[in-house]
């Protein structure tokens, strides 16, 4: 059999009208037939293991047991994305913000934590300031002490629609500044909780001191509606919807991860832009 | 679709009028798809790499290999292309030049990478729309972006489909040949 007789191989890959063969003789046609069948039941061969691999390993995911409400193996990617993407975070690198002509009516969405209506003696508890011993208790006043700020941002949920709106409140940061004193460890975390503790949620300290992170009392000019987190929210344009809480209760200092409601049911913890 | 299932919002229409919405609710009770968001981006954001590395590590190959000088469409494909698609709808009886690739197939399948490339940006400009803020004001903003990265979603469909349909059209011996990469031409048909 001759060089040009021999079944010559194509580039990879599918090809509708691979490389041409010069005409075998009649003895070389029975050569040429039981390679090509050789060749055929080979490759079919590892075809075949390959879709195997592949569905058994589809099959293997889908049925580990759950961490947080998802495959285990699918929890340590979120958190490898999570680690990969905090690294890459930098506080100077802000959410786009918006003209006043662009704001848009609010949509509500959750309602979890928000039965009943706003105490009128609210009370905002934060815990775990280093160093001090009794949580601290503050009042809107003590809130709105601190430099109001209005930013226009992008509300995004994590099921697909997203609002323009305009926020008024206080910088997170500040609130720190004035209220939390001694060293924060930049590693640590915050948690925040309604007051009946029934949706809480965890944030990175970077996240929660990024220039963009408010507790609102106001939005689109009005005081926050009870529907909307009256009379205090968080407004986190770094994070999806769902670590927007409404309504805070209790703000926690943390060394180690607050729990976090979506978390706890199969949602990304990080959740961050 | 475990995910687009949260907020169907995509429909194809003029104004409240809706010829067709994306998807009907049959579609996701005959698959089971409701009420999986979660699940469906935990596995997106695993698989997401996968798909990036795999798209990479076959762009590069071609190009090393030199099997792009196959793949990448000239002057010719869009002219070709026109011929092979007339000539598989019966309109033309003109057989298309039987290469490896041809027009309609190099712009087929180079088409595909790009659009591949093109999930990948879309994607981290609504992933890390903070991040990557420039990319996603430079894809005309966050909605925008997120009705790109669907639209190709809708073009790999259509992709599967001229591709299976074409397979099946084509015969075993050229399904054959995409898998074992040999075919057996005779002479008359071969020149």
């Amino acid at each position: 059999m001759s060089e040009e007789e021999r079944v010559t191989p194509p580039a990879p890959g599918e090809s509708a009208a691979p490389q041409q063969l010069n005409p075998p003789p009649a003895e070389g046609d029975s050569l040429v037939e039981r390679e090509m069948a050789r060749k055929t039941r080979r490759s079919f061969l590892v075809g075949g293991i390959a879709t195997l691999v592949g569905a058994g390993t589809w099959e293997w995911l889908d049925s580990r047991r759950p961490d947080g409400g998802v495959q285990w193996p699918l929890r340590i990617g979120l958190r490898v994305n999570e680690q990969f993407w905090r690294d890459y975070f930098s506080q100077s690198r802000l959410a786009r913000t918006f003209g006043p002509g662009e704001v848009e009516s609010p949509r509500q969405n959750g309602n979890i934590g928000l039965d009943e209506d706003p105490d009128p003696h609210w009370k905002l508890t934060v815990d775990g300031i280093p160093d001090a011993e009794e949580p601290l208790s503050l009042s809107m006043a003590d809130i709105q002490a601190l430099p109001k700020v209005e930013l226009i941002t992008e509300l995004k949920c994590i099921e697909g629609w997203s609002r323009i709106l305009k926020w008024g409140g206080v910088r997170f940061q500040d609130f720190v500044a004035k209220y939390v004193p001694g060293q924060i460890d930049p590693n640590s975390y915050v948690g925040l909780e309604t007051p009946d503790r029934d949706y809480y949620v965890g944030l990175d300290m970077a996240a929660a001191l990024h220039p963009q992170t408010l507790l609102c009392y106001e939005m689109n000019g009005q005081p926050l509606p009870s529907e909307h987190g009256a009379p205090l929210r968080l407004v986190i344009p770094l994070r999806y919807g769902i670590k927007n809480l409404k309504r805070i209760g209790r703000i926690v200092f943390s060394n180690a991860r607050p729990p976090d409601y979506w978390a706890e049911r199969g949602y990304d913890y990080y959740a961050g832009f | 679709m475990w995910i687009y299932w949260a907020n169907d919002v995509y429909r194809v229409g003029i104004g409240s009028f809706t010829l067709f919405h994306f998807f009907p609710d049959a579609f996701y009770n005959a698959f089971h798809l409701g009420h999986r968001l979660a699940e469906g981006m935990a596995w997106h954001f695993a698989f997401a790499w996968l798909f990036a590395i795999n798209g990479a590590a076959y762009v590069v190959y071609t190009i090393v290999s030199g099997e792009w000088r196959y793949l990448v469409p000239n002057r010719n494909s869009l002219r070709e292309a026109i011929q092979v698609t007339l000539y598989d709808l019966h309109l033309s009886k003109t057989h298309p030049p039987r290469r490896k690739f041809n027009g309609a197939q190099q712009l087929a399948y180079t088409g595909i990478v790009l659009m591949g490339f093109g999930s990948l940006v879309t994607g981290l400009a609504i992933w890390k729309s903070v991040q990557f803020g420039w990319l996603t004001w430079l894809l005309g903003g966050y909605t925008a972006a997120r009705i790109e990265h669907f639209l190709l979603v809708l073009g790999y469909v259509g992709f599967f489909v001229v591709h299976i349909a074409q397979v099946i059209r084509a015969g075993w011996n050229n399904f054959r040949s995409m898998v074992t990469g040999y075919e057996i031409v005779s002479d008359e048909a071969g020149q």
